[in-house]
C-alpha cells in the first residue's frame, strides 16, 4: 500500500476567519516554517463568508474597553471567563486596522474613517462592518493575504478523519483527498483545528451545509474534553422557510420586530433596549409571541414581521443591499416594500473545545480557535459581532503559540498503526449495502433537535432527545456506503458527518439534561431562574464508550461579579 | 418535476430524476433531495446556500447560475449541468485548482506598506471605496470563465475573474502596486486576449461585469 504523509511544521485544519488569521500569524513572524491550510472546501467557500452584521471594536472616544467587557460578560450572563474577555476586547481595534491595511472595504464615515453602527447588547455603536457582506470581506481579505506568504500552502477539499497523538503529544492529522478519495495523511509537530460549530445539528439553521463540527467530534472522540455544549445560540431573525440569516443589522440600522397585530413586542420584554436587546433575550420573546398565538400564520407555519419598510430605499441599499436581494431571491419580499418573515433560527454554538485562554487544548502541540473552540469569551449567550474578530483575536494567538511550540518540538512520526486503523476504519463499510441511510438518520436528528434542544427546554423533552438520539447511533452502526468509487465520494462524507453530529447530540442533549438552571440562552421551563450557587461553572464533556462524562470547571471572575441581567 | 442529470464517472451520460416540487423550492433543494432520497452518490459542491460562496455554480437549462437561488419555479423542465470551460471530476464538480492559479498570477491583494505591530487607520472616503466596491464582491463561482470563447480556447488565458481581481485592487486609493499588477493583467494572456464577446457579465451571479473590468484595464494599460 501506498501512503501519503505530506509534511509539514503547523497543520491548519479550516480555512474560515480563524484558520486563517492563524496562518497569517504564523506566517508574519517566521517565513521558513511551513504551514498547510488544510480544509473539506476552498478557502473562501468556508461558513465565515456567511457573517453579515459586523465585528465588535473599540475605536472612538465615545467607548472604552472596560465598556466593551462588561457588555460581553453581561451578554454571556456570567459564564465567560473575564480573563480572556479582558484580552480579547484590547486586541479588537488592532485587527479591525490590520485588515484595514490589508485591503477590506469597511463601510466609511464621509470623513473616510471607519464606520461603526449600533448591535444588540452593545452599549455604544461599536460594530465595524463592511456593508452586510462583512464576513465575506474578511475572508477574502485574509484570504488574498495568504497568497503573498510562500511558506503557506493550501490543501482544499480534505476533509479531516482523524488525528494522530501519541505520548501526549500531536503528531499529525488523516484525511480524505476528496478529488481521489485517497487517504492522506500530514506529519506535523503542532495542529490548529479550526473548523467551526456544529449547527447542522438542528434542521432550521443559519449555518452552511458544509459545517458539520467534524474537528470537534474528532477532538472529543480523541480524548480532549467539549466545553459548554449545552449553550447554542438562537438567532431571532432566520428568514422562512429557509434559514437564511438576516442580520441583526437589519435592527441595528433601525429595524422594528412586530407580532399579527403590529405592536412592536420587544416593549414588553426589553423596554430599555427593545430590538437590541442580546440575541437570547430577543430569541425567547419571539417564541413567546409565537406560543401565545401572536404570530403570523403562513404555509410555512408561524413567523414575525421584521420591519424595514421605514428605513427607506436609499438606506436599505447602502447599508443593507444583500438582505435585500436575499429577502427577493429566497421569500419573494422586498423589504422596501414590505415586513420580512422571520422567525428564530439555531446560529451558533457557544461551547467548543476545551482551551485555556492561550487557544491550547490538554494535548500538547493541538490549538484549538474560532466556533469550535471554547476560550470561553461567550459564556452563555454571544453577543452579535463579537464571533467574527474573536476568529481574528484568537486566531493570531493560536498561530503565535503554535509558532512557539514548534520552535521547540521533537520530532513527530505519522504510525503505521495508525494509518492501517484509519484505513480500516474509514473504507470496511465500503461497497456494501446498508440498512440504513444516513441522510434519514440526520433528517430525524435534525428533528429531534428542533423539537426538544430549542429555545424553551425541559427535563421530560431533553429525555426523550436523549433516547432517540441514543436510539439513531444504534441505527447509525448499520449504515454501508454502497458506492466504491472513491473519488468524490459523498456518500462516505455524508456518513462520517452525521456520525460526528450524532456524538455532538448526545453530548449537546445531556449537558442540558444535567444542568438545572436557565442561563443565556439555555432556558429551562422546569427551571427558569438562573442559580450562580450550583450553576455558575463551565461543563466539559469527556469521551467514553458509555457515552460522554460530565466534568464541571470554575469560571474565571476578575471585575465584574454577577448580578441580574436585564435589559 | 422531470430534472435531467449530466451524470459523469468515468464516462458522461444523462440521467433522469422525478422530484417532488414544493413552493419556495430552488435548484439546489432537488439536488439535494436526488442525493437524500434516491442516488447518494450524485456529487455536486454546495455549502452557504445563499449565493456568497461560490460552490454552486452548474449550468442550468444552458447557463451559468447559482444552484443555491435558482427558484424552480422559473422553468417548466430542468437540465443540469457541470460548467463548461472546467474538467470534470465527478457528475457536476469539477476541477477548480487553475481558476485559482489564475486568480493568484494577478496578484490579488493589496500592496502597500503596513505595519503589523501598530496599525494605523488609514483613510478612504465613500467615494473611493465606490470606485471599487463592486468588483469586489467576486464570489469566485467561475460562471463567467465557463462562458468566456477566449477562456475555452487558450488555457493560459487569465480570464474574467482573474481579471476582476486586478482591477479591483488597481482601483483602490490605498493600494501601490497599480504598475506590476496592469503589467501581468497586460501580457498577452491578460486582457488583450478577451474577444469582448461580453458573455461573462452577462452571467454574473452578481452582476460585477467583468468585461468592463478588462475595459478599464487596457484603456489603463494605453496610457
Amino acid at each position: 500500500m501506498v501512503v501519503t504523509v505530506i509534511e509539514c511544521d503547523i497543520a491548519i485544519v479550516g480555512a474560515g476567519l480563524a484558520g486563517m488569521r492563524s496562518a497569517v500569524a504564523v506566517a508574519e513572524k517566521n517565513r521558513k516554517v511551513s504551514v498547510a491550510v488544510i480544509a473539506k472546501t476552498y478557502p473562501i467557500r468556508c461558513h465565515s463568508v456567511c457573517a453579515e452584521g459586523g465585528s465588535a471594536a473599540v475605536l472612538r472616544k465615545d467607548d472604552n474597553f472596560d465598556l466593551h467587557a462588561w457588555d460581553t460578560v453581561k451578554g454571556s450572563d456570567f459564564l465567560a471567563d473575564q480573563n480572556a474577555v479582558e484580552y480579547f476586547v484590547r486586541e479588537c481595534p488592532k485587527e479591525i486596522l490590520r485588515l484595514e491595511n490589508w485591503g477590506c472595504p469597511w463601510s466609511r464615515n464621509p470623513d473616510g474613517t471607519i464606520a461603526q453602527r449600533a448591535f444588540g447588547g452593545h452599549s455604544v455603536n461599536r460594530t465595524v462592518f463592511a456593508a452586510d457582506r462583512t464576513g465575506f470581506h474578511e475572508v477574502h481579505t485574509l484570504y488574498e493575504r495568504l497568497l503573498k506568504y510562500d511558506n503557506v500552502e493550501f490543501f482544499s477539499e480534505y476533509f479531516l478523519t482523524n488525528i494522530a497523538i501519541e505520548d501526549g503529544r500531536v503528531q499529525g492529522i488523516a484525511t480524505i483527498r476528496l478529488k481521489t478519495g485517497e487517504l492522506e495523511f500530514f506529519k506535523a509537530k503542532a495542529v490548529i483545528l479550526a473548523t467551526g460549530g456544529a449547527g447542522r445539528l438542528y434542521g432550521f439553521t443559519t449555518y452552511s451545509h458544509q459545517v458539520t463540527g467534524d474537528g470537534m467530534a474528532i477532538a472529543y472522540r480523541c480524548g480532549v474534553p467539549l466545553k459548554d455544549m449545552e449553550f447554542m445560540q438562537f438567532h431571532p431573525t432566520g428568514l422562512v422557510p429557509s434559514g437564511i440569516l438576516m442580520t441583526e443589522a437589519c435592527r441595528g440600522e433601525g429595524g422594528y420586530l412586530r407580532n399579527k397585530d403590529g405592536e412592536r413586542f420587544m416593549k414588553k420584554y426589553a423596554p430599555e433596549k427593545m430590538e437590541l436587546a442580546p440575541r437570547d433575550v430577543v430569541a425567547r420573546a419571539m417564541w413567546r409571541e409565537i406560543m401565545e398565538g401572536r404570530a403570523f400564520e403562513g404555509e410555512h407555519g408561524p413567523y414575525l414581521a421584521l420591519d424595514l419598510t421605514h428605513l427607506g430605499e436609499e438606506k436599505i441599499e447602502e447599508r443593507l443591499p444583500m438582505i435585500r436581494e436575499a429577502a427577493i431571491k429566497f421569500a419573494d419580499v422586498d423589504p422596501v416594500e414590505e415586513p420580512i418573515p422571520v422567525k428564530p433560527v439555531q446560529h451558533y454554538t457557544m461551547g467548543g473545545i476545551h482551551t485555556n485562554e492561550l487557544t491550547e487544548t490538554p494535548v500538547k502541540g493541538l490549538f484549538a480557535v474560532g466556533e469550535c473552540a471554547c476560550v470561553s469569551i461567550h459564556g452563555a449567550n454571544r453577543l452579535g459581532s463579537n464571533s467574527t474578530v474573536e476568529c481574528l483575536v484568537f486566531g493570531k494567538v493560536a498561530g503565535e503559540m503554535a509558532l512557539k511550540y514548534v520552535e521547540n518540538a521533537k520530532e513527530t512520526r505519522i504510525s503505521s498503526e495508525f494509518v492501517k486503523e484509519e484505513e480500516k476504519r474509514l473504507f470496511d463499510r465500503f461497497g456494501k449495502k446498508g440498512e440504513e441511510n444516513p441522510h434519514a438518520i440526520k433528517k430525524e436528528l435534525n428533528e429531534t433537535m428542533d423539537n426538544y434542544l430549542w429555545i424553551f427546554r425541559d427535563e421530560n423533552g431533553l429525555k426523550t432527545a436523549l433516547r432517540k438520539i441514543l436510539d439513531l447511533k444504534e441505527r447509525f452502526a448499520k449504515v454501508a456506503i454502497s458506492d466504491a468509487v472513491r473519488k468524490f465520494n459523498v456518500a462516505l462524507l455524508s456518513t462520517l458527518e452525521v456520525g460526528y453530529l450524532l456524538d455532538l447530540a448526545e453530548i449537546v442533549a445531556m449537558g442540558a439534561l444535567l444542568r438545572t438552571e436557565s442561563r443565556g440562552a439555555h432556558y429551562r421551563l422546569d427551571y427558569p431562574a438562573r442559580n450562580d450557587e450550583k450553576w455558575l461553572v463551565h461543563s466539559l464533556a469527556y469521551y467514553t464508550s458509555e457515552g460522554p462524562r460530565f466534568e464541571y470547571a470554575p469560571v474565571r471572575i476578575t471585575k465584574w461579579k454577577p448580578v441580574e441581567r436585564k435589559y | 418535476m422531470k430534472i435531467l442529470i449530466r451524470r459523469f464517472d468515468e464516462k458522461s451520460y444523462w440521467q433522469s430524476f422525478e422530484v417532488p416540487v414544493k413552493r419556495g423550492m430552488t435548484v439546489l433543494d432537488a439536488l439535494f433531495y436526488i442525493r437524500e432520497n434516491i442516488d447518494p452518490t450524485f456529487a455536486f459542491r454546495a455549502s452557504c446556500r445563499m449565493g456568497i460562496c461560490g460552490s454552486c455554480a452548474v449550468k442550468i437549462n444552458g447557463k451559468p447560475r447559482l444552484a443555491c437561488e435558482t427558484q424552480i419555479s422559473k422553468f417548466k423542465e430542468i437540465k443540469v449541468e457541470p460548467l463548461d470551460n472546467f474538467r470534470v471530476i465527478r457528475d457536476l464538480v469539477t476541477e477548480f485548482e487553475g481558476f485559482f492559479v489564475k486568480h493568484k498570477k494577478v496578484k490579488p491583494y493589496l500592496i502597500a506598506e503596513a505595519d503589523y505591530e501598530n496599525p494605523v487607520e488609514q483613510l478612504q472616503t465613500p467615494q473611493e471605496l465606490k470606485r471599487y466596491y463592486i468588483f469586489s464582491l467576486c464570489i469566485k463561482c467561475g460562471a463567467c470563465v465557463s462562458v468566456c470563447p477566449a477562456s475555452a480556447t487558450l488555457e493560459g488565458y487569465l480570464g474574467p475573474a482573474a481579471l476582476v481581481a486586478a482591477y479591483r485592487f488597481n482601483a483602490d486609493s490605498r493600494d501601490k502596486g497599480k504598475e506590476e499588477r496592469l503589467k501581468i493583467a497586460s501580457e498577452s494572456i491578460g486582457v488583450w486576449r478577451c474577444h469582448s464577446a461580453m458573455e461573462c457579465s452577462e452571467v454574473c451571479p452578481k452582476q460585477i461585469e467583468p468585461a468592463k473590468a478588462v475595459q478599464l484595464l487596457r484603456r489603463a494599460s494605453l496610457r
